[in-house]
């Protein structure tokens, strides 16, 4: 149902989830009105029908019937158990970026959105994404528990202080679409917004580079090296692992061993703790020395960081490959607890 | 309603069992404190009531500048804190639970008169800190506390209002304690379980909701506050902690706390229904056993509040299977109350129009939280206008309305007087236009999209904005109507006898009102629950109808 | 018998109702505080899983000497408890002050070395506010550490001087000679709530102090 002027009462529909998501509120709006209708009726239909007629009438002599107890039970279980099934499969598939997403981080502050595109574009209360492609929005908070929400692209998920999490979408329509902040986070929580910019893949590519708007774009790799050279990380995390920390060569998305024998996935949180919380989890055949930088780096100049950890993959420089070309293996948007 | 013959005032009764602010202040007649209690909670719903007013007055324009920003926020954060936690929590159990259940199991008082009295005490002591948090400035986390906003960046009065919350949870266990143990251990002769009223078993579940409950929010809530005084850590990730374990604490009683809210409502209308139907409770076990079922499985959803918190998916698909499952014990009784309907002898006395509002618009509501229990959907509508639609269509289409009813139904029995009839049915009318003029427009702008909290929001959201607030100004007639009633019928009212209706429970047994200890003689009980066919119910019958033929 | 009736509470139809009612009325009550503790006891098993080795390094801290001296001095005021039950039960009301002081006297040895423990983690800087000192790189886990330590030794701690008070008033009644084997209620109530306060005890301190005991 498209929206015209006067009364709205859906959302423009403008990603992959906002047809399904629509589908499912109709089902539910069917079965909604069908059994509330039934219901509402035969209230007012049995209070007429069995109107006391007389002062001293007295109802019938009816104590249950087990069959009928065991039949409203069963069928409002049945249509139960299709929303279920049906909510789940939809959430599990807002739930896992497509291996080929392409990332684009939020940093989310009292009161205000900061963007950062990979290749070094920053926007604030903006996000600008191409059409048609998997975008997945990493997501961290400076402060309180935040939340970005684009009603139509239908997609919604906290920012949480302390941890990255994640929304995807596939923008299916060009225009623009409001986002709110959906977590109240304080005094200006209500004028936490800004826009989505949706725009044609060659229109989004001359904006990413640049062209119109006269700023340099340094890429978030870059940025993360020389954050990386600046705090001295490079002193004891050698290329060869040899140095009093681990190589992080390859380290993002792989299994890492920890003196405990446990084995932990390095993903986005992994590394953050890593550089906030160091002895949380110590390497096997390494020693608790590393310092915390809590309250050294931003949540800006982290994911910087680990935009530069994710680019170091192995190869016969030994250094870092392309941005954009290291695969993007799923973050966890759920609690790494 | 009732006979020809002049009433009058039974000679010795609770009300009149000695005058003056300390029999009424060191009572421990459960039917005393029961009245402590309405006039507190009273007090309180018009505290919250006056900032809802605010809050919708505010929000006739898009700008949001009748109020400034912090004093909004502070506004929907106290609104929600004593509406749940002072008005809606205590409410039924403490006003209705307390007057009646001693009555109606067939004893002289709860177990515990002493703890009963110490318990509004302590009700009043959380409201007075509560109260102070906000003269003082206000809170303005929203009544749900998220961390780290309320330990960490949040400057109002959060200690004060914690505090508060926590005292009065005291309050709510020692009344679930005395409950329970009353019920086990107090019951007349002859007065077996499957003989109690539904309104006792609705409050035996709700019982155990408040004394497994209420502790965790007690906890939680001093946590907060610790946290906030001394910088403990536990919510905040500087230092390791995790935000969201305090919106796992939270919920953990918070879910529960909303059955707390509905449970005795359900209550209030499985005695309505048979009273004025003249029929026995369809499927009197099912509905028993639902009660139960609900506050069972109540406590294992609280994890639905946190589905786009960045839960596991696996939570939150365990969380959604077993919302889905608690909505099937309500369906049961919604049921069977239509079951009850069928071939009974209905009339339209005003509490028997609340309750069949209350099932209308729990039936509204309760579907409503269907749309929110399904993952893929409540991405789209959590923490918008729907959900504020969907539990307001519960709390004051349910809860709300079954007080009002519950209390129209047993005022004859607790003031010795009638209510105005005609006046009550208008008001119930008027609260009920009002009501779903205020309420129903919020499911569209939930799904359109604008989220709660909002001091100021997009101006395409006006209108609906709009048809809130003029629905909100008739909600506010349909609640002053009866408050002025009640209390011009305590002087005015035509006196009541001490079974007007008639109903079957064994409050009615005794005079209106009752004396102080409930019964003359402790009452034998022979019958079964909601009895029509019983000697002195066809006698009261017959004796109304000869009298009313007798007027022709 | 007079004395009966006068301890009948007037609501109540007779004796055995009463006492049930009691009986009930207290297990009703330990329930809650079982869910009371929950909410601390939870939090520690979140933060203990997610920093487990920091969590086995701030334990050693706690001087398990003194905690397993506490420890076995509780099981002996619980033993010592019921007794006092069973003399009361016994209508033997010299045996039954004397298990009563020494429950109290075992309870106050409790928390005067938990006073000592405390005093001595206030010497080194490891009350989480009160200029909280640790490693750096552990800090913010070590503080959540403590925080449990203190919240949960605390909120026990408490609940123990509110059960001295309770001894006390129950002492005085029974000097008094106001319990019998008809009327036992009030002490094996209280011991009840002992015995509680006790067990919650016997968890706090592995928990606490025997996190890392291998090494």
């Amino acid at each position: 149902m498209q929206p015209g002027s006067g009364i709205q009462l859906f959302p423009v529909s403008a990603s992959n989830f906002s047809p399904h998501v629509d589908a499912l509120m109709a089902f539910w709006l069917g079965v909604s009105l069908f059994f509330g209708t039934i219901i509402c009726v035969g209230l007012v239909w049995l209070a007429f029908r069995y109107r006391r007629r007389a002062p001293d009438e007295v109802g019938a002599d009816i104590g249950g019937n087990v069959p009928l107890e065991v039949a409203w039970m069963v069928i409002p279980f049945i249509l139960t158990m299709v929303m279920f099934a049906w909510g789940a499969d939809l959430f599990v598939q807002e739930r896992t970026p497509p291996p080929q997403s392409q990332e684009i981080y939020v940093v989310g502050k009292q009161w205000m959105w900061k963007v950062q595109h990979p290749e070094g574009r920053k926007e604030i209360n903006e996000l600008h994404v191409p059409l048609g492609r998997p975008i997945e929005l990493v997501m961290a908070s400076e402060d309180v528990i935040h939340d970005f929400f684009v009603p139509s692209f239908r997609v919604k998920e906290d920012v949480v202080p302390g941890k990255y999490t994640t929304l995807w979408f596939n923008a299916t329509k060009t225009g623009k679409y409001h986002f709110f902040c959906s977590q109240y986070c304080g005094t200006n929580h209500a004028l936490m917004n800004g826009w989505v910019y949706v725009l044609e893949p060659a229109d989004y590519a001359a904006w990413l580079s640049g062209q119109n708007s006269g700023e340099g774009t340094v890429s978030m790799a870059d940025s993360g090296q020389k954050l990386f050279t600046q705090l001295a990380c490079q002193t004891c995390h050698l290329a060869d692992g040899k140095g009093r920390g681990p190589s992080l060569v390859g380290v993002y998305g792989s299994a890492v061993k920890l003196s405990t024998g446990q084995t932990v996935l390095a993903d986005d949180g992994y590394i953050r703790e890593s550089i906030l919380q160091p002895n949380a989890k110590i390497v096997e055949g390494y020693q608790p020395l590393m310092p915390t930088f809590q309250g050294l780096v931003t949540e800006d100049q982290l994911i910087q960081l680990m935009a530069y950890v994710k680019s170091l993959a192995p190869s016969a420089t030994g250094v870092k490959t392309a941005p954009g070309a290291a695969a993007s293996t799923s973050h966890t948007s759920g609690s790494s607890r | 309603m009732s006979t020809a013959q002049t009433l009058t005032l039974p000679r010795k009764n609770y009300l009149n069992e000695g005058y003056g602010l300390k029999s009424w202040l060191l009572t421990t007649d459960h039917k005393r404190i029961a009245l402590l209690y309405l006039v507190s909670i009273t007090f309180f719903f018009f505290i919250g009531g006056f900032f809802a007013v605010l809050i919708r007055l505010n929000l006739l324009n898009p700008a949001g500048t009748l109020v400034s920003a912090e004093t909004y926020n502070r506004l929907f954060t106290m609104h929600g804190i004593t509406m749940v936690f002072f008005f809606l929590i205590p409410s039924i159990p403490a006003v209705l639970g307390n007057f009646l259940i001693p009555m109606m199991i067939g004893a002289k008082d709860l177990a515990f008169p002493r703890l009963n009295l110490l318990s509004w005490y302590i009700f009043v002591l959380g409201g007075l800190f509560t109260l102070y948090s906000q003269l003082a400035g206000g809170v303005d986390t929203g009544w749900t506390f998220y961390t780290p906003l309320s330990t960490i960046y949040s400057d109002s009065h959060v200690v004060a209002a914690a505090l508060g919350i926590f005292i009065t949870g005291f309050s709510s266990i020692l009344t679930g304690l005395n409950f329970i143990v009353t019920i086990h251990t107090m019951r007349a002769p002859g007065m077996t379980w499957f003989r109690l009223p539904i309104f006792v078993w609705t409050h035996y579940a709700t019982s155990i909701i408040f004394i497994l409950g209420t502790p965790v929010i007690a906890v939680t809530l001093g946590m907060v506050a610790l946290e906030r005084v001394f910088h403990l850590g536990f919510f905040n990730p500087a230092l390791g902690g995790d935000p969201v374990l305090f919106q796992h604490l939270f919920w953990f009683y918070s879910h529960p706390a909303v059955y707390i809210m509905i449970l005795p409502g359900m209550g209030v209308v499985s005695e309505i229904i048979p009273t004025f139907a003249r029929k026995r409770i369809f499927g009197y076990s099912f509905v028993a056993a639902a009660s139960f079922g609900i506050a069972v499985i109540g406590f294992l959803v609280w994890g639905h509040h946190l589905f786009v918190s960045s839960q596991s998916a696996y939570a939150a698909m365990t969380f959604s299977f077993l919302s889905y499952l608690v909505a099937i014990p309500s369906a049961v009784k919604v049921f069977n109350w239509m079951g009850t309907l069928y071939k009974g002898s209905i009339s339209y006395d005003t509490p028997m129009l609340y309750a069949l509002g209350f099932i209308g618009l729990f039936v509204i509501g309760g579907l409503t939280g269907l749309f929110l229990a399904s993952l893929g959907l409540d991405v789209h509508v959590h923490d918008t206008y729907f959900v504020i639609a969907h539990f307001h269509y519960i709390m004051v289409g349910g809860a709300v309305m079954a007080y009002l009813g519950g209390l129209h139904f047993w005022w004859p029995k607790i003031s010795g007087r009638l209510y105005p009839e005609g006046l009550a049915k208008f008001a119930a009318l008027v609260l009920f236009i009002g009501f779903n003029l205020t309420f129903f427009p919020q499911f569209v702008l939930g799904y359109m999209g604008m989220p709660r909290r909002y001091h100021s929001y997009p101006p395409e959201f006006q209108i609906l904005n709009v048809m809130s607030t003029a629905g909100a100004s008739i909600l506010a007639v349909g609640y002053l109507l009866p408050m002025a009633y009640f209390i011009w019928s305590m002087r005015y009212g035509p006196i009541a006898a001490s079974n007007p209706w008639p109903a079957t429970g064994l409050e009615w047994q005794t005079s209106s009102p009752p004396p102080p200890e409930n019964f003359e003689e402790t009452p034998v009980v022979t019958w079964e629950a909601y009895d029509f066919n019983r000697p002195d119910i066809k006698a009261l019958l017959a004796a109304q109808a000869a009298a009313a033929s007798s007027q022709d | 018998m007079s004395e009966s009736e006068s301890i009948l509470r007037g609501h109540f139809r007779d004796m055995p109702q009463q006492r049930d009612a009691s009986s009930l009325g207290m297990w009703v009550f330990l329930a809650t505080e079982v869910m009371f503790f929950g909410g601390l006891f939870l939090t520690y098993t979140v933060n203990r899983a997610a920093y487990p080795a920091i969590f086995a390094q701030a334990s050693r801290q706690l001087d398990v000497t003194l905690g397993a001296t506490n420890t076995a001095v509780l099981i002996c005021s619980s033993m010592t408890m019921a007794m006092a039950v069973y003399f009361s039960q016994k209508g033997k009301r010299t045996a039954l002050v004397i298990s009563l002081l020494l429950t109290m006297g075992l309870g106050l040895v409790f928390l005067t070395i938990k006073g000592m423990e405390y005093a001595e983690k206030f010497r080194h800087h490891l009350v989480p506010g009160y200029n909280f000192q640790y490693a750096p790189a552990s800090a913010g886990p070590a503080q959540l550490y403590f925080s449990l330590y203190f919240g949960l030794t605390g909120l026990h701690a408490l609940h123990m001087i509110i059960g001295l008070g309770i001894l006390t008033a129950v002492l005085i009644e029974a000097l008094r000679g106001r319990y019998t084997p008809e009327y036992s209620t009030p002490v094996e109530l209280s011991g009840l709530y002992w015995h509680f306060v006790d067990i919650i005890w016997i968890y706090l301190f592995p928990l606490l102090y025997l996190i890392d005991l291998h090494r």
